[in-house]
């Protein structure tokens, strides 16, 4: 095939989007925003890390910090939530074998955040309204500094993701607690419990051991939605909090800032936000890698009840951990700064120290494997989180906090290799598993550009973070800037990793499209030819 | 009191050596599982002493800065401790306002920082000449941020506010605002 008929029609011609069903449609379609969103947080983050070099002449302050509170969002939002919930919404239906409970509001969790992303990010870039992610109190309802009319736009747009992210936590359970048409009855209670692990916490206190209904990924993807729906619930009620004081100025009323105290307020909205990065990101993970370890080797779980176990355990830790955030709060009472800020914190270390020993183990036992695209992303993806998570326990220590906190460590080494390499890398795995399932036997285009992609995004985001890291090391602060090149050399070495970043991601971006075809991305689009709910088209 | 960059590089120098251990025991693993061995079942004995270890080393790690870190068990027993010197300090508008042009202190002295925030969220850092940290904390509305530190050698420091405040608040450093001498 010629170039332009690959670039055209995919590779070999293999992909043809009238074959596909209303839900491989939808899930393509999650992926496809979701990595188009991705592509909006990298570029973001190269032009912030050309900015920490030296400042761009066409952007100002105003906007750097723009881009820095909408980066993250984005990169959450946009991007992981997107390919996260177009993957569960297939995965539950698929591994509990029925249809999903409904494709209409799975239809509008996909526009929700796709609109609401755009919406919030659109608003940011218009009117510079930069509270970053954090929003601490007062600074959202600092209209001396920010626009009200852009402020009250970006909560609109973060208020219609988490709408969506309502409806995805319903399809959820709805789906995994129903029966569908012509089936026999199923006990919607029982099933809830086994996806809660409330039955598996019975059985080690009874004789009569009873089976679990869902399979363990299933129950992972259940235990972490909860925490989505926390996580929902706490971002709308603070969104409306700050929603009042925009709507009371713009009709020229200035409610007084001191009506909220500012440490309650940042107690709960960092419980609330580490439902996130503590809680549903880790529970999601380590559901997917036993996904893709079982998948990978067609071997059973290495210690599948104890792993079980570990998901209920991370899921509590993950309600009572959020004080971590508030070490250098010396407001914040030393007994949460020491039980929830330093022992729960040192739990994650546990749970997701067992998360990557029995995927190992499993995929150990499964030798010899064949070095596939989905086993090295998995693999790195793996490192990625045992590189990021001790660096997270060391900052959430009272003593290492005093001198790292809002240092460029905390987002380099930590959040960084977390999101980059431990995250993202797990969400390549299970593009390149899914995607011949997905798009019913598309061929891909290049396997050495696929080898590139994840040697310099491995390389990339490891080493971004390292340099980061140095800095933090050494005091550079991470939210604000430096005129007199006072960190150089490790921002020009952190810039050239991120640009590695963007190189990989381009040559994903151009296999996958070589792969299914301009007419194939577009063809996702369209509306659906075939009236089922199967989820993959009946052989 | 030990000073914050010693600590930084023992942190340095202990993650450094953990980072080459993992990536090093991930690319034997690596290597290892596309090859022909033993698929023996592990006995769970191994993971519940990989469990153990885990426990071992989230625990001690608290334990050892509580007995290594000096600030640590001074931070938490602050209420008790009482100052040679205090200095309270107002941040509002983006500003600090210090009670003098210049913060003496002798060296050795415990020092207590009370700073207060008339308006937004802002932090309180203490920096060396070379832009290195030797200590921070949030500075919160309507309520009292403390920190007790001690200086064991003599140094000049400059103020920053270590917390996001609006882009207003990227210049919020008072240079040399900090001199401890003999």
């Amino acid at each position: 095939m010629s170039f332009m008929q690959t670039f055209l029609n995919g590779e070999q011609g293999l992909f043809k989007p009238n074959s596909l069903t209303p839900m491989q449609k939808l899930t393509l379609r999650f992926v496809v925003v979701g990595l188009l969103y991705y592509g909006f947080a990298v570029v973001e983050g190269m032009i912030m890390r050309m900015y920490e070099i030296t400042p761009l002449p066409f952007v100002t302050q105003e906007q750097f910090f723009a881009i820095l509170t909408a980066h993250p969002l984005v990169g959450i939002f946009g991007s992981t939530y997107s390919i996260v919930f177009g993957a569960f919404l297939f995965l539950v239906p698929f591994l509990m074998k029925k249809p999903l409970w409904s494709i209409k509001l799975a239809n509008w969790t996909f526009g929700l955040v796709a609109i609401g992303t755009f919406v919030f990010w659109f608003s940011g870039f218009v009117s510079h309204y930069s509270p970053l992610y954090t929003l601490y109190w007062p600074l959202p309802a600092d209209f001396t500094q920010f626009s009200v009319l852009g402020g009250t736009f970006f909560i609109l747009g973060i208020a219609l993701v988490m709408v969506g992210t309502i409806f995805f936590v319903i399809n959820i359970f709805k789906t995994i607690t129903y029966t569908p048409e012509g089936w026999q009855r199923q006990n919607a209670g029982a099933l809830l419990k086994s996806a809660l692990g409330l039955t598996g916490l019975g059985n080690l206190f009874s004789k009569n051991k009873k089976e679990h209904l869902v399979s363990l990924p299933v129950a992972a993807i259940a235990r972490g939605t909860v925490d989505t729906a926390f996580n929902a619930g706490i971002i709308v009620f603070t969104g409306v909090l700050i929603l009042i004081y925009m709507v009371a100025e713009l009709f020229g009323v200035s409610l007084k800032h001191s009506a909220v105290d500012a440490l309650l307020y940042k107690n709960w909205f960092w419980w609330g936000l580490d439902l996130i990065a503590d809680g549903l990101v880790l529970i999601f993970v380590a559901g997917t890698w036993y996904l893709l370890a079982t998948m990978i080797t067609g071997k059973k779980l290495f210690m599948e009840n104890v792993a079980r176990g570990a998901l209920f355990v991370e899921m509590v830790v993950s309600w009572t951990v959020w004080s971590h955030h508030l070490m250098s709060d010396q407001a914040q009472p030393g007994i949460l700064k020491i039980v929830s800020g330093e022992m729960v914190t040192a739990f994650e270390l546990i749970t997701q120290g067992l998360a990557f020993f029995i995927t190992l183990v499993t995929l150990w036992s499964a030798r010899p494997l064949k070095m596939t695209h989905p086993l090295k992303f998995l693999l790195g993806g793996l490192l990625g989180f045992a590189l990021a998570v001790p660096a997270g326990i060391m900052q959430a220590d009272l003593g290492l906090n005093r001198i790292l906190h809002n240092t460029q460590w905390v987002v380099g080494p930590h959040v960084h290799v977390a999101v980059l390499v431990g995250l993202t890398m797990t969400l390549y795995s299970a593009i390149y598993l899914l995607l011949p399932v997905l798009t019913n036997g598309a061929k891909l285009y290049s396997d050495k550009l696929a080898s590139f992609h994840f040697w310099a995004h491995l390389l990339g985001g490891i080493g971004m973070g390292a340099f980061m890291g140095m800095a933090g090391l050494h005091g550079m602060l991470r939210r604000t800037l430096y005129f007199n090149g006072e960190y150089n050399v490790y921002m020009i070495l952190a810039g050239l990793c991120g640009g590695l970043l963007l190189v990989a991601f381009i040559a994903f971006f151009y296999n996958v499209v070589m792969t299914v075809g301009l007419n194939g991305v577009l063809g996702i689009f369209s509306r659906s030819k075939l009236k089922t709910k199967d989820l993959v088209p009946s052989a | 009191m030990v000073d914050s960059n010693v600590v930084l590089a023992g942190q340095t120098i202990a993650y450094t050596c953990y980072v080459l251990a993992i990536m090093a025991v991930m690319g034997w693993f690596s290597f290892k599982i596309t090859r022909d061995g033993n698929s023996k079942q592990f006995k769970p004995g191994l993971f519940y002493a990989f469990v153990a270890m885990l426990v071992v080393i989230g625990v001690s790690l608290h334990i050892v800065t509580h007995e290594t870190i000096p600030w640590k068990p001074m931070d938490l027993n602050r209420a008790e401790i009482k100052a040679d010197k205090e200095f309270n300090i107002t941040v509002s508008d983006h500003k600090f306002t210090l009670p003098s042009e210049k913060l003496t202190i002798k060296k050795n002295a415990i020092v207590r920082f009370n700073v207060t925030s008339n308006d937004l969220t802002y932090g309180f850092g203490l920096f060396r000449k070379d832009n290195s940290m030797v200590f921070q904390m949030q500075v919160i509305p309507g309520h009292n941020n403390d920190i007790l530190w001690q200086f064991d050698k003599p140094d000049v420091y400059s103020i920053r506010s270590t917390e996001y405040s609006g882009w207003k608040g990227i210049n919020m450093i008072v240079r040399d605002a900090v001199e401890v001498t003999e």
